[in-house]
């Protein structure tokens, strides 16, 4: 049996580092060659990775959600298969079947990036391991860890030209005085190659040491704990469920003191400074409110609504048959309000364009592009349903349940999220009251929606409790004044305490 | 009438070139007239002109034009995965353009010459090179792979729409030679095949080789594959009129094809390399496609176009389109098709296999190139990279190896 280590690829041009997504496989996993292992995400894009090689996956190395430089070993897999073989290999039989009948037109051509085709897995375990050794690491980060050790004998004619030696790797004082015994040393110096831990690397190494029962191991894996750290108060020495609570429990309050965070005492100040790129969706979202901030005029609005009949409307619309397996919430009824009352306020539902001759002008749009501002692994985004007045309630549910569904794994396509003319942001899903949000540019008016609590609420003169919820909204006071954007909100609070309005 | 532009035979054409190219930034079709024989629905249609050429394409041709379309693509599905791999640095794909290629390629004489871009796999094998040695550049183990003079098939040019210019410098040496030689020579008469795609069609280097082909009345064929997306730039942002239109302006003919048609491809393109040898001058063919994938490894197009244009041009794809008309026609039956697919895989695993094993070159080599005879300096220059070689630990190691990694 060989173990054969798929390191990560360059799948760019000179890509230094990736992160890994998902895997697709596990360990005991047959696969074939081709057969996707994994996604990872690039500064370029998000790909599957095929699998070089056909036998049995012996082991993650890297835990998803980690990024890692190119080169790193990321899955070994072994040449020997186990169970049965892949369905990847029986894909003779489709081609026997009449291909003119498929459904898709040409089954054949697919994506060449993103996903990839499983196509034609040739099952031929002693190709697998290259003989020249994969090629990753065609970026210089990847390359640059890689020194060989130079011999000891002719050191003195090389040292004459040493700068020419290792022109990429800055090295630290103390490395260069070392450098004669690393010379010496060459086994050493190859073992400084990557000396992260990763997670795979740690469970190998607990198999041999700590005792635990499968299922505690696996708690100790979603809790994150190597079982090392936990003290064992088994009858055999080996770490008990009731082990891993207290030990969690202790780290939790560990954790509160949060006195990791400021770092040693000691230390001068400008070291505890951590400095993050501004990259990506955060430089895009960056820019998109310094223009909408500091070009248009925000002027910002709040109303109480006691949102008790709209509680009870959606659990009068989960329990229905029709909205059978749709997830329905308060936000589904503030979207279909807030649609309603830009019909009755046109002025909200507008774009404010300068024009390159110095003029300017309103544009009212008479269609509803209804932006949601979602919380996505990628940063925010703000994604938008097209002609959401179109919608029926039923349509809208499904249609806000794509799009979180999409955002939330990241999938959002730019075009989802262009032609945005109205947006809705829903801070109340955590747990805030209200804000002052800031216009997705290119609109007008952006609405809050709080968190729905039950509150004291004066009622007929009595105070009883009530489920209530803030509403605020932000407008640009260059296209709708305040008495607009107040009758607006009224509009919208008065479909969330009667939703029966919308029948109007 | 004092400044009329050179007639070519498809001048008159009452057709307003501007509305043309507005409607097909709207469309997304071509409006132009465009020769197309085989449709996507498998119907074989008939052309005044190049229908004699598509009669002459036996059953035998047409189900070897299938066979070489479905090989390619499944070479182009195994490289995309080696790259993935870490086995390639970089790979084209060039899925959606197997007609194109395929028929283009298969309508050159073995006499002729071929300048490819870097997206030419497709016509590489129609001219009988052996694609695992085409993947030695994307290794990065050469800065070809091929000997051309083979094949007469060029080395891959990165620079782009510079093989046009190489290309026309080329036709115009054919005809010298031709002069030359005087009539009585039995040498078959070649042409020349200058590949380019709709980006490099806005680069000087095309406008400079087509002013000369033409002047010159030179024996090439320019062969533009408008794949719609120069990366991420979309075609109605490199030519407001249909490309096929420009060859008017140079005075020869431009013809634009339907490029996943590989019978009306081939057809158009015998037509050209004939018009070429004949001494009548260059031509333009402009052949409709589709780059279905990305436009490397390394790009990612669902961040400027949409997956719906892409379904669109799947629906008009060369391989299906042909396989309906072979088993309409009862030209090819299952076992034909599971042979195709059999062959696509045996390819497929003889180009991992032997991609696995391509050597590093020799540093030396490189030294030998700079000059054709022995040269003291890069001797001296050679000795000193020995001695440095040398002077590392672990003798496993090759010269060449310690050079790749110092990059």
């Amino acid at each position: 049996m060989t173990l054969n280590k798929f390191n990560l690829p360059d799948v760019g041009e000179g890509l230094t580092e990736a992160e890994i997504v998902s895997w697709k496989v596990k360990p005991g996993d047959a696969v074939a060659i081709n057969d996707v292992l994994c996604e990872i995400e690039t500064a370029k894009s998000i790909v599957e990775l095929p699998s070089p090689f056909a036998g049995t996956v012996s082991e993650l190395l890297v835990q998803e959600g980690v990024t890692i430089d190119v080169g790193t070993a990321i899955i070994s897999v072994s040449d020997d298969i186990s169970g049965d073989p892949t369905p990847a290999d029986v894909r003779a039989p489709e081609v026997a079947a009449p291909p003119v009948q498929k459904a898709q037109p040409v089954p054949e051509v697919q994506p060449l990036y993103g996903k990839l085709p499983d196509g034609g897995a040739q099952d031929n375990a002693q190709e697998s391991a290259p003989a020249g050794g994969p090629l990753v690491g065609s970026g210089p980060k990847a390359d640059a860890v890689k020194r060989r050790p130079r011999k000891a004998t002719p050191a003195a004619a090389v040292s004459v030209n040493a700068p020419e030696v290792e022109p990429v790797q800055p090295r630290s004082a103390a490395e260069v005085t070392q450098a004669p015994a690393q010379a010496a040393a060459p086994a050493e110096a190859a073992a400084v190659v990557d000396n992260r831990p990763t997670l795979g690397a740690s469970i190998t190494g607990l198999v041999n040491r700590v005792l635990a029962k499968p299922p505690v191991r696996k708690i100790a894996r979603d809790l994150g704990i190597d079982l090392a750290d936990v003290v064992a108060t088994g009858s055999r020495g080996e770490v008990t469920r009731e082990d891993l609570v207290s030990y969690q429990a202790q780290r939790d309050a560990e954790l509160d003191k949060a006195d990791g965070f400021w770092g040693k005492a000691g230390k001068p100040q400008d070291q505890r400074v951590e400095r993050i790129p501004v990259k990506g969706v955060r430089k895009a979202t960056a820019k998109a409110m310094v223009e909408s901030a500091f070009a248009a005029p925000h002027v910002s609005i709040f109303v109480d609504v006691d949102a008790s009949r709209t509680m009870e409307f959606v659990k009068r619309l989960k329990s229905s048959r029709d909205f059978e397996g749709i997830k329905v919430s308060p936000l589904l009824i503030l979207a279909k309000a807030v649609i309603w009352a830009a019909a009755r306020n046109p002025s909200v539902n507008a774009a404010w364009v300068d024009n390159a001759d110095g003029t300017a002008e309103i544009q009212v749009k008479h269609f509803m592009n209804l932006g949601i501002a979602a919380a996505t692994p990628r940063g925010l985004m703000v994604p938008n349903i097209k002609n959401a007045q179109d919608l029926s309630l039923k349509e809208l549910a499904l249609a806000l349940n794509n799009l979180a569904t999409t955002a939330r794994a990241g999938k959002t396509q730019p075009a989802e999220m262009q032609g945005g003319t109205l947006t809705i942001t829903n801070i109340g899903a955590l747990g805030i009251d209200t804000g002052t949000p800031i216009i997705n540019p290119g609109e007008v008016a952006i609405v809050a929606f709080g968190t729905i609590k039950q509150k004291p609420w004066v009622l007929d003169g009595e105070v009883i409790p009530r489920w209530i919820t803030t509403l605020g909204g932000s407008f640009d006071h260059r296209v709708v004044d305040g008495d607009l954007s107040a009758r607006f909100m009224a509009d919208v609070a008065a479909i969330l305490e009667e939703p029966a309005l919308l029948l109007d | 009438m004092g400044t009329h532009l050179p007639s070519t035979e498809f001048d008159g054409t009452a057709v307003d070139d501007q509305r043309e190219a507005d409607a097909e930034a709207v469309m997304g079709d071509p409006t132009a007239q465009m020769v197309q024989l085989l449709g996507p629905d498998g119907k074989l249609g008939t052309d005044p002109l190049f229908s004699d050429y598509a009669d002459k394409l036996t059953p035998e041709a047409l189900r070897g034009l299938y066979a070489d379309m479905a090989a390619i693509r499944r070479f182009d599905i195994e490289a995309t995965a080696l790259q993935r791999q870490g086995q390639l640095a970089l790979w084209v794909p060039l899925t959606g353009q197997e007609a194109a290629q395929i028929g283009s390629g298969r309508a050159s004489q073995p006499q002729d010459y071929i300048f490819p871009t870097y997206r030419e796999h497709g016509v590489a094998l129609t001219r009988n090179v052996d694609l695992a040695e085409l993947l030695r550049q994307f290794r990065g183990v050469s800065n070809g792979g091929w000997n051309p003079r083979e094949t007469n098939f060029h080395l891959y040019t990165l620079v782009l729409a510079a093989q046009t210019l190489h290309a026309v410098g080329y036709a115009m040496g054919i005809q010298r030679d031709q002069k030359l030689a005087g009539t009585g020579g039995n040498e078959p008469d070649a042409a020349v095949i200058a590949y380019f795609g709709d980006g490099a069609s806005s680069e000087g280097d095309v406008h400079e080789s087509m002013v000369f082909a033409s002047s010159y009345n030179a024996p090439v064929v320019f062969f533009c594959q408008n794949n719609h997306w120069a990366i991420s730039v979309p075609t109605n942002v490199q030519t407001r009129v249909p490309l096929s239109n420009r060859a008017k302006g140079y005075g020869f003919p431009g013809i634009r094809v339907d490029g996943n048609d590989v019978i009306a491809v081939h057809a158009v393109t015998e037509w050209a390399l004939e018009h070429a040898r004949q001494g009548k001058g260059p031509v333009l063919i402009e052949a409709f496609t589709y780059r279905v994938g990305a436009h490397t490894t390394a790009d990612d197009p669902t961040k400027y176009r949409h997956s719906d244009e892409e379904d669109a041009w799947r629906a008009k794809d060369p391989l299906s389109r042909l396989e309906k008309y072979l088993r309409a026609e009862a030209l090819a039956d299952d076992a034909f098709f599971a042979k195709v697919k059999a062959d696509g895989d045996e390819l497929a695993a003889y180009v991992r296999r032997t991609a696995h094993d391509l050597e590093n070159p020799d540093i030396r080599q490189a030294f030998a190139n700079v000059y054709a005879e022995a040269h003291p300096l890069v001797a001296e220059e050679l000795a000193w990279f020995e001695e440095y070689a040398a002077g590392f630990a672990g003798e496993e190691e090759t010269a060449a190896q310690a050079a790749k990694a110092g990059h």
